[in-house]
């Protein structure tokens, strides 16, 4: 009875991904200790699902997506802070176009090599930026982060909807998640869609099948950079602050992190892998202080070695791959 | 801009000497471990960095720098025999980015490991009273400990040669990293090859930390700052190249030495652009062969 249920639920799961979602997260901030960290697991989620885009649906190893994650905040953060910028669709707009544009830059460069290569100019570019912003203190406030970003409300149809509590904020948050989860599961349904997939497959047969390759990823790498600066710029909403640490290559390392844990190549696996993290760096930090990352680190040590396919991915028995 | 006297430019060639030093010893094992097994090792600088710590400990509890400076890398090269055995030897034959991935959370822990057991403050780690003052070079005076540190890097890098050229040993590396599966078919247990290029190349990782300790000081992050110049270095040389290694090395301690001086907040930056350069001019690096490494 139970099993069957299960089942059924799975299945619906599986056909529905975006209403899974949408309803997974509106009930989230009601059964984590505090609804704020529900809207960390939603963005983060995000900023996993546009690298998964790239990494589990594409083959391509990025280890510098934290340039997009950062291009999104500040793009956003400066739009309201030191551009006075009184509109949050605008800043939105301004965050998302900025790490779009850096995902065509760079994806132009990167996108000449393969494999380790590509990983490591990823994150040499990332870490370029980075130490940009850490220089332009005028621009990005450098080592003490862009602060004095304001809480403004959404103006919708003539309507000014406060976001100042977390509950509100949270729902801002997730209607922009559904939008990008749905525009995610469109593409990836696309003949285009299927494209990416023979890619990561194999990119040379792709190549001799007549399919203009190097043009196919770097569309999925700005797309990939487009919603991980929607991701990032929410998150410059959220804390109404961002660290020069989000363009640190740690950022990078943190959704790769994610993203492996939750399963790449699933579509639930970006947001199961980072909320595994989330909490379990939420709970363990109570206890370890600021040691945390020596359990998440070794528990990637071990998936990585047994477990490939990722929490979402060994549950489901859902495709690896790699 | 500071005064440029001839002497002053001298120094700073000298000093990014010492930093290309440094760099090479940590970018020839990236190299060579990638070369020989396509083992990209993410943890190269938290081995750098465990180095200079063993090594720290070792002074504390011995007095004796030379013996840290000799125990130090063996240490740190036994452990990389222990990793290379349970950790990244069930993943050859996978995806090249899964070693990748695996270094990259061992770094983590190992970083997080050393600040539970040695705590987070940055330690000073002293240069031997024989090397503590300067040398007379003739033009200028320079501190004696870095033209050590140029020394030894020069003793290793023949040492090196001379047993990849010159043994039987050193024949089956060079031939392992042309074509793995050839060897193989000659009847050579490459496995155990490949443990001890793996190991050699952490033993100098370790090294490269513990004399750099003296000069950069000893912190748990020491290592990833100068891991990604590393593999900066590796690109711009070309992946698996040693002599791409070397010469890239020092071009890159050069570079970032003479644009501390000259500009000293394009120093972290300009490592980059030189790569960005190196790549749309040379996709393969400076000593790349094209179609290898991808």
């Amino acid at each position: 009875m139970t099993r069957r249920l299960l089942a059924g639920v799975a299945a619906w799961v599986a056909a529905h991904p975006v209403l899974s979602i949408v309803a997974f997260f509106a009930a989230l901030p009601f059964a984590v200790p505090y609804p704020s960290l529900a809207t960390q697991m939603l963005v983060y989620g995000l900023f996993a699902l546009g690298f998964n885009l790239l990494y589990g649906y594409t083959g391509l190893l990025s280890f510098g997506h934290a340039a997009y994650w950062g291009l999104g905040a500040y793009g956003a953060g400066i739009a309201l802070a030191k551009l006075g910028w009184t509109s949050l669709w605008a800043a939105l707009a301004l965050g998302v176009l900025a790490a779009g544009i850096g995902g065509a830059i760079v994806g132009f460069f990167a996108l000449r090599r393969r494999g380790i290569y590509f990983a490591m100019l990823t994150l040499a570019f990332a870490q370029l930026l980075y130490f940009i912003a850490f220089h332009l203190a005028d621009l990005t406030g450098g080592d003490d982060g862009l602060r004095g970003i304001p809480q403004l409300p959404l103006g919708l149809f003539g309507l000014s909807i406060p976001l100042g509590t977390p509950l509100a904020f949270h729902y801002f948050a997730l209607a922009w998640a559904a939008l990008a989860v749905a525009g995610l599961q469109r593409v990836l349904h696309s003949p285009f869609g299927r494209v990416l997939a023979a890619i990561r497959e194999n990119d040379d047969r792709a190549t001799a099948c007549g399919y203009d390759v190097t043009r196919a990823k770097l569309l999925s790498f700005v797309f990939s950079a487009l919603i991980t600066g929607l991701a990032g710029a929410l998150d410059a909403l959220r804390l109404n602050v961002v660290p020069v640490e989000a363009l640190f290559w740690s950022t990078s390392g943190q959704v790769v992190i994610m993203t492996l844990l939750g399963g790449s190549g699933t579509f639930f696996g970006p947001f199961v892998g980072a909320g595994t993290v989330l909490l379990l760096g939420d709970r363990l930090s109570l206890v370890l202080v600021d040691s945390w990352p020596i359990v998440i680190g070794s528990v990637f040590v071990m998936f990585v070695l047994f477990l490939p396919r990722g929490i979402w991915g060994t549950l489901t028995g859902g495709l690896h791959g790699h | 801009m500071p005064d440029i006297t001839l002497s002053a430019l001298a120094a700073q060639l000298f000093t990014g000497l010492v930093l290309g030093g440094i760099l090479v010893l940590l970018a020839i094992g990236l190299s060579l471990i990638f070369g020989l097994m396509t083992v990209v090792n993410f943890a190269h600088g938290s081995f750098y960095m465990l180095g200079a710590y063993v090594g720290f400990f070792l002074l504390a509890y011995t007095r004796n720098f030379w013996v840290a400076l000799v125990v130090a890398p063996l240490v740190v090269g036994t452990l990389g025999l222990v990793v290379e055995r349970l950790l990244i030897r069930p993943l050859y034959g996978r995806s090249p980015n899964d070693p990748l991935l695996l270094t990259f959370g061992l770094s983590l822990v190992l970083v997080e490991a050393v600040k539970l057991v040695a705590g987070k403050v940055g330690l000073t780690l002293d240069p031997p009273a024989a090397l503590a003052g300067a040398v007379d070079l003739g033009f200028m005076m320079f501190p004696a400990y870095r033209i050590f540190v140029v020394l030894v890097t020069a003793v290793v890098l023949v040492a090196l040669w001379l047993f990849l050229e010159k043994t039987n040993v050193g024949l089956v590396v060079r031939a392992g990293s042309r074509d793995a599966l050839m060897v193989r078919a000659l009847g050579i247990d490459l496995g155990r090859v490949w443990l001890l290029v793996f190991g050699l190349g952490i033993a100098m990782a370790g090294l490269a930390g513990i004399l750099a300790g003296p000069l950069r000081g000893v912190y748990a992050e020491m290592g990833f700052e100068i891991i990604i110049e590393a593999f900066v270095v590796v690109v711009v040389g070309g992946m698996g190249s040693l002599l791409g290694a070397v010469v890239a090395g020092l071009l890159i301690g050069e570079v970032v030495s003479l644009t501390t001086y000259f500009a000293p907040k394009l120093a972290e930056i300009v490592v980059f652009i030189v790569m960005a350069v190196v790549l749309l001019t040379r996709p393969s690096g400076l000593f790349g062969e094209a179609g290898r490494a991808e």
